[in-house]
């Protein structure tokens, strides 16, 4: 029942909105959010097609439970056939947008075809238009969100958009809403923009109804509780965010440094959550303010910080000198340990810009230390990079590159076109830290073997939130297993991936599973839809939506062949810690992982377990 | 002889004075176990969720048997997790 049922359909091309019934049929399938919308990808889009095509289609999709009283129910995802890795595209979010977008009324907005120029979709409930965006265009994230409070008048309303780097197409543009969240991945945003579509301002106060409300609220305030007596999500996550990871992460041997040369960071300590906490000589603050809340989140693990005002980066910039969103973990890495720069108010800064200009943080971070690994290995030279010293651990060349990239001028448009293709372009390769072309995040497959197979089989390309066996493998959730062996790995990553293409497809968000069990979350989505949902018919859902994702990239024209990892984590062992002498055992673990799979040998899902799998 | 100790998150609290971003070099007796390492600085043993010993971990059962050598690094958080 908490679907709205209706879709709304946006041509950008003729410039009409209309509204459609959500197909209940496929729901039942594929439940919302994620998977719904890659069966309406699967069913509407050649896979082949070029994803910056007006051919391309633009899914911006909410869940069952988005907008509901279950715990983090702010959660909706950017669908889309990605131009960073040519597969399918799935970028989460959270903030406040997706809750207000299924408030209005609407499971899905699906955008198809091209504007001929700017334009802004204006939703008030049922009402929505295409307007006039010339006016933005060049505008960064937070300059058109206030202008849109203006233009409407309305300071509740809720906004999605692209910045500078959507519009200029850095291949790893965001979608960025409510001014510091972000459908951060793949290049979601790149699409946007290559359809001239600036921005979506939502209102909605039509809110949603749950099929059976009181046994629904029973099920949402079990949930809550579980999550409040958590020590991790009732105490842990709130209190550092996932900041915390970064000395867990450096001391396991897993961090990856210096594009991945090292596994270990000397400067960690000076990034990670801890110190944040910290009070600054210089104007007796922290850089940490506070935490932060996304729509219906009782964990609160987003970080709101302030530089410091002396700082190079904003020394006379008052514009900067405000409260937003801070580093997560993953933004400290890529900016940080991957570049080898230990200036956490530097790393916050650019994580500022990342937010403005409409950047993925780990992409960008990625690629910026690739590029320092091609100038230290003398494959550019001052020359291609305008005189930047591109030196690992070089805090003001990271941030003019930063800078750079977002705004599409100089050194910073080969950044722009991500690691794998600026790489190439070099004659290097093999400096790519990517799979399908996306850069992997912050945990060192030579430190934690699961994460190899997780980044090598994910759909979207390398990324850890497709299946986050460092739960498992590092921080013991839900139990222990070791991170330095490959066996029973397979069966981890499977049983992840499939939970997690649930979780997404629900509208919450993957971080109650530190806590909550799909026994916890099955009687939420029971008591919230028609039907009967167990445990047991939502994870052969989400091992449907798992298939359909790799149908979508094998008809793109990917094989088994993508399933790999950069030859530095299968060839080059790491130097220090745990892991030392070791490299990623990706040949041990991905044979087992297709035969439970019930894929063949070239990774292909076989006919009968597409039959099981009723596809 | 000389250990590093690492207290993270709330655990730093139980650091001695000295100690610079959650680490301090400590003498112990020789052949000091983890679990007696950490009794001595009241770090309440419910709270060590996750312990490494020079970055392997030690389960809850182990850390009595545990022994600590010269030069080693002992790290230890509350219940942690982060994406």
């Amino acid at each position: 029942m908490a679907l709205t049922n209706k879709v709304l359909r946006v041509n950008l091309s003729n410039g009409t909105c209309e509204s459609e019934a959500t197909n209940a049929e496929w729901a039942k399938k594929y439940l919302g959010q994620r998977g719904l919308a890659t069966k309406y990808m699967v069913e509407e889009v050649d896979p082949k097609v070029d994803a910056l095509s007006a051919d391309n289609k633009l899914i911006f999709a909410t869940g069952p439970l988005t907008g509901t009283a279950a715990p983090t129910s702010g959660r909706w995802s950017v669908i889309t056939k990605s131009p960073l890795t040519g597969a399918i595209a799935c970028s989460n979010s959270g903030g406040f947008f997706g809750a207000e977008m299924k408030n209005a009324g609407w499971d899905m907005i699906i955008f198809e075809g091209k504007s001929d120029g700017p334009v802004y979709l204006d939703i008030t409930n049922d009402q929505a238009e295409l307007k006039d965006a010339s006016n933005m265009w060049g505008k960064t994230v937070w300059e058109t969100e206030d202008m849109l409070r203006e233009i409407r008048g309305d300071n509740d309303i809720r906004c999605a958009s692209i910045g500078p780097a959507g519009e200029s197409g850095v291949l790893f543009a965001a979608v960025v809403n409510d001014k510091d969240r972000a459908a951060g991945r793949s290049g979601v945003g790149t699409v946007m923009g290559s359809k001239n579509l600036k921005a979506i301002a939502v209102r909605g106060t039509v809110g949603t109804q749950v099929g059976d409300a009181m046994k629904f609220m029973q099920a949402a305030g079990a949930a809550k509780q579980i999550l409040a007596d958590n020590a991790v999500t009732g105490e842990g996550l709130p209190t550092y965010g996932t900041q915390v990871l970064m000395n867990v992460i450096n001391e396991t041997g897993a961090l990856p440094t210096r594009n991945a040369n090292d596994v270990q960071f000397e400067g960690a300590s000076k990034i990670g959550g801890e110190a944040m906490h910290e009070i600054r000589e210089s104007d007796g603050q922290a850089n940490l303010v506070s935490n932060n809340a996304c729509f219906g989140c009782p964990i609160s693990c987003a970080r709101i910080s302030k530089i410091d005002p002396e700082h190079f980066t904003v020394k006379g910039r008052p514009e900067y000198q405000i409260n937003s969103g801070g580093l997560e973990y993953e933004s400290a890495w890529s900016l940080g340990a991957a570049t080898g720069v230990d200036d956490l108010e530097a790393l916050t800064y650019c994580n500022f810009i990342c937010n403005e200009l409409g950047m993925d943080p780990i992409s960008l971070g990625s690629t910026i230390a690739a590029a320092m690994d091609l100038y230290k290995e003398g494959a550019i030279t001052d020359e291609d990079t305008g005189g930047m010293k591109l030196e690992f651990g070089n805090t003001k060349a990271l941030v003019a590159i930063v800078e750079a990239t977002g705004r599409g001028e100089g050194f910073g448009v080969e950044i722009g076109q991500g690691s794998r293709r600026m790489c190439e372009k070099y004659g290097r390769p093999e400096l790519s830290m990517t799979v399908k072309s996306q850069e992997f995040p912050a945990y060192d497959p030579r430190g934690i073997q699961g994460m190899g197979l997780t980044y090598a089989t994910s759909n979207r390309g390398a990324c850890h939130l497709r299946s986050y066996t460092v739960a498992s493998e590092v921080l013991g959730i839900p139990e222990k297993t070791d991170p330095l062996t490959p066996d029973g790995k397979a069966g981890l990553v499977k049983a992840f991936q499939d939970a997690t293409a649930v979780v997404d497809s629900s509208g919450t968000c993957i971080f109650t599973t530190f806590a909550l069990t799909m026994d916890d979350i099955a009687p939420m989505i029971d008591a919230d839809l028609e039907g009967d949902w167990s445990s047991e018919t939502l994870m052969e859902l989400g091992e449907r939506v798992w298939n359909l994702e790799r149908k979508f990239n094998m008809d793109a024209g990917l094989t088994a062949a993508d399933d790999t990892l950069p030859q530095r984590l299968l060839k080059e062992a790491a130097k220090t810690g745990p892991a030392k002498g070791k490299v990623n055992e990706l040949d041990k673990m991905l044979p087992e992982y297709y035969e439970l799979r019930g894929w063949t040998a070239d990774g292909v899902p076989s006919n009968e377990t597409l039959d099981r799998l009723k596809l | 002889m000389k250990i590093t100790l690492k207290l993270y998150a709330s655990l730093t609290q139980y650091l001695p004075d000295g100690a610079v971003r959650g680490e301090i070099d400590i003498d112990v007796d020789d052949a000091s176990s983890i679990a007696a390492v950490l009794d001595s600085h009241g770090v309440p043993p419910e709270h060590c969720h996750l312990v490494l010993h020079n970055g392997l971990y030690v389960g809850p059962s182990e850390r009595a048997d545990a022994v600590l050598g010269d030069g080693d690094a002992l790290a230890v958080w509350p219940p942690v997790a982060g994406g």
